[in-house]
């Protein structure tokens, strides 16, 4: 065929109105096959039958691919997904996969979904049965926390968006300031929100605390608490003092060599075991602080990565200017250090909220914990598969909106030119 | 004491202060942590001792690659999480990589529709904690394959069901003359390739060691068939009636469900990492590189071969190593699915046995800080080998 026929300007007519054809019958058979139910090529052998769009598409592309046709269409075309056989086979296989399996997908998401009723037997048009997300909803958010109590968690959790909104709009002047009240004075204001006791608010125990809230809260202090001493470890372990060099090293080492689950049964286990008879730490500061030390490690060796890529004449230059150690790091150093490693910082929190999952090992259920428990109720069991795309949909939502700005802070930062 | 140095040290007190500040936290803190551990223990009426790993286990453990019942001691049974551990690690590096090199070539792909495809694989899956994607699996999907007595059936081979995937065991006679010959001919294909490199840097003489080597690999083991009296036998997966409705499948392997949710999960989460190391190395080869290839007369395969990879490796092993390891750590996930891995086996079930917390949570987290170490300094040693020499 390549000997015989080669499709050029010279044949583009030619070529095109062989190609053309082709390529619509392959489409189609496949339709028809898809669609349809009807196999039009049912006369051919078995397995040629199945395979007869792929064939014919291929050839039909082989057709078209001509080099600088003059028509920019079919030149984009080509170059983009006809540039060698191989690529068209691609091309056609990716087609043909994604017109075959969306329609399903989408019937069972959304079109032979159910959304009204309160009960599984509602469910009966055989696509997917959110009406157990509907029903499990406040426990998803919220676990076990009481209902009448919730607007609790609301409120705290409005506070925060209304904060992180001013600090994008107000005047530069002032959003020094509401970060650092965001950062120091609301975690204790949210907390002891949630938690009560004080002001004639219900104490409500942390181990009725659940749900995506408890996913938040959760990754919220373990960022705010992480970052600082990931950066003290990262001093540290660049430190000339040979004592702080090898403990930082020490414990950023055995950090990163374990898993973090292992961690999680220290904090649950073991620790109990090293404080004194009697005393008792609440589950969840230990599951906070267990996480915090945990990522604190990864994030130290990703702030010596920028440290380190620091050329040697900003230490220089701020020597020279007559900086002591601290002020020589907190006004030249970090800045440029921590600007440099955005995308592993951001990598690193990214982990964190995606690790949260792991405190079901000591008994507190955030959002994946609540469905596991959802779906082992009686009523409602074989639900897992909507809980578990419902709970992938939330995290995957938070943890790409995350990614994504990330990568528009990194461009912003970028004193490149 | 060292006068002189003391000296010394007394004038930059500077140094000396945060250094003996440090030293002594950290030593309060340890000598607080084991002090408040001896009395909690001593109330507790147990000793701090290793010596209950020699005692009987007395639990049993679903999937096991060595022999194991109740009767043995805890410390087989950690040798037997181990064993489970290394095993899910294992497959799922294997997969992950596989994975991971082709998509991250696919989305440097020149079609499209390929770059979008595997652009989007990837921010889905990495987007998607770990813990859900085992849990879709497990929970979700692999409840959905059907019972045993209308299995999905691979020409009748091996079938996947419910209830785990069923595949032919293997029955040697004389494995150890096989295995000895594929050692045999591991050490041939070193040789081979050493010879064949000397070759080329002293005489400038091509020799074909890919070629060599896969008929040495192939040629050497079907020798110890013909006529070592080694033979292979396949025992396959029959479908048994128990009751007038259960049914079952005997003889052949079965690979637990839990194995196969853990596997799948760790590859296709790991992969979208391999898949940005390989697309981030191939894409850090310099464009002058490749195109002072071509100007020499190199064909693609050779460029690619040649110049693109020998560069790009060396941007990707590192990263993809720590890739490695990261899936040998979150295979310890096993534990949220009952898959008996070394967390589940040791941390879960032994210690709940023995109340012995200090000592199985140190030993558990000791075996993995042990592979982790280990791998890391493998790894700088391979860094520091490969790292270029400028002159």
């Amino acid at each position: 065929m390549i000997r015989i026929y080669k499709p050029n300007r010279d044949n583009l007519n030619t070529s095109l109105s062989i190609g053309l054809p082709i390529i619509a019958l392959a489409f189609i058979d496949f339709f028809g096959n898809t669609f349809l139910n009807t196999n039009l090529t049912g006369f051919l052998p078995n397995s040629l039958s199945y395979f007869f769009p792929l064939i014919a598409g291929a050839l039909g592309l082989y057709f078209i691919r001509i080099e600088y046709s003059g028509i920019r269409i079919l030149d984009n075309f080509n170059k983009n997904v006809n540039s060698t056989t191989f690529n068209a086979v691609l091309t056609l296989l990716i087609i043909f996969i994604f017109f075959k399996y969306t329609p399903p997908l989408l019937n069972w998401l959304i079109f032979d979904a159910d959304f009204v009723g309160s009960a599984k037997e509602d469910c009966t048009s055989g696509g997917a049965c959110w009406v157990f997300v509907k029903v499990w909803f406040k426990r998803f958010m919220y676990g076990m926390y009481p209902n009448p109590e919730q607007w609790r968690i609301n409120t705290a959790f409005f506070i925060l968006f209304v904060l992180i909104g001013a600090a994008f709009f107000v005047p530069p002047k002032y959003k020094k300031y509401i970060i650092l009240f965001m950062l120091f004075i609301y975690p204790i204001i949210g907390i002891k929100l949630i938690s009560g006791g004080i002001f004639g608010l219900k104490w409500i125990e942390t181990g009725a605390w659940g749900g995506l809230s408890l996913t938040l809260i959760v990754s919220a202090f373990a960022l705010i608490l992480c970052f600082p001493i990931g950066m003290f470890l990262a001093l540290g372990r660049r430190s000339e003092l040979p004592a702080i060099k090898y403990s930082s090293i020490g414990f950023i080492e055995i950090w990163r060599g374990v898993p973090l689950i292992t961690v999680l049964f220290m904090s649950a286990v073991m620790f109990p075991m090293f404080l004194p008879d009697g005393t008792y730490m609440d589950k969840l500061m230990r599951v906070v602080i267990a996480i915090t030390l945990f990522e604190a490690a990864y994030m130290a060796e990703v702030i010596r990565g920028g440290l380190q890529a620091l050329p040697r004449g900003q230490y220089d230059a701020a020597k020279s200017l007559g900086m002591g150690y601290w002020r020589l790091h907190l006004l030249v150093i970090l800045p440029q250090a921590l600007k440099l490693v955005i995308p592993g910082i951001a990598n690193t929190f990214l982990a964190l909220v995606k690790d949260t999952p792991l405190i079901f090992v000591v008994g507190l259920l955030e959002l994946a914990g609540m469905i596991g428990l959802a779906k082992t109720n009686p009523k409602w069991l074989g639900m897992a598969i909507e809980g578990y795309v419902f709970a992938g949909l939330v995290f995957w939502v938070i943890c790409y909106a995350m990614s994504r700005y990330s990568q528009r802070l990194e461009k912003k930062l970028s004193t490149e030119r | 004491m060292n006068l002189k140095n003391f000296k010394i040290d007394l004038k930059n007190k500077k140094r000396l202060i945060p250094q003996v500040l440090t030293i002594s936290f950290i030593i309060f803190v340890i000598a607080y942590f084991s002090y408040n551990a001896q009395i909690n223990m001593g109330n507790r009426g147990i000793s701090f001792g290793y010596g209950f790993l020699s005692q009987e286990a007395s639990f049993d453990i679903t999937f096991s690659m060595i022999d194991y019942d109740g009767s043995y001691s805890y410390g087989r049974a950690f040798l037997v999480g181990l064993l489970n551990t290394l095993l899910v690690s294992i497959i799922g590096i294997i997969l992950c990589t596989v994975l991971g090199v082709t998509i991250g070539i696919g989305r440097l792909s020149q079609n499209y529709l390929i770059a979008k495809a595997a652009e989007w694989y990837v921010e889905i899956f990495r987007n998607i904690p770990l813990l859900l994607q085992i849990f879709f699996w497990y929970y979700g999907a692999l409840r959905l394959l059907p019972l045993p007595e209308n299995a999905i059936s691979f020409s009748d081979i091996s079938y996947l069901t419910i209830k785990g995937w069923y595949v032919p065991k293997f029955i040697w006679t004389n494995f150890s003359i096989f295995l000895s010959s594929v050692v045999v001919s591991i050490f041939a294909i070193f040789y081979v390739f050493n010879y064949a490199k000397k070759q080329r840097e002293e005489i400038g003489k091509h020799v074909p060691a890919g070629f060599i080597s896969l008929g040495i690999i192939i040629i050497l083991p079907m020798i110890t068939f013909l006529v070592g009296g080694v033979s292979l036998n396949f025992q396959y997966p029959e479908l048994n009636q128990l009751s007038d409705t259960v049914y079952n499948f005997k003889g052949g392997v079965s690979i637990i469900p839990e194995l196969i949710s853990l596997a799948l999960a760790l590859s296709m989460y790991t992969a979208t990492f391999v898949a940005e190391n390989v697309r981030a190395g191939i894409e850090g080869v310099g464009k002058g590189q490749k195109e002072a290839a071509a100007s020499i007369g190199l064909t693609r395969g050779q460029i690619l071969k040649l110049v693109v990879m020998p560069q790009a490796l060396r941007i990707i092993i590192p990263p993809t190593t720590n890739q490695y390891l990261n899936l040998t750590k979150n295979s310890s996930l096993a534990a949220a699915i009952a898959y008996p891995d070394i967390v589940l086996v040791f941390a879960g079930t032994a210690l709940m046995q023995t109340g012995r917390a200090i000592e199985i949570i140190s030993i558990t987290m000791g075996t993995y800080l042990f592979l982790s170490l280990t791998i890391s300094v493998l790894m700088n040693s391979y860094n520091k080998k490969m790292a270029i020499k400028e002159k």
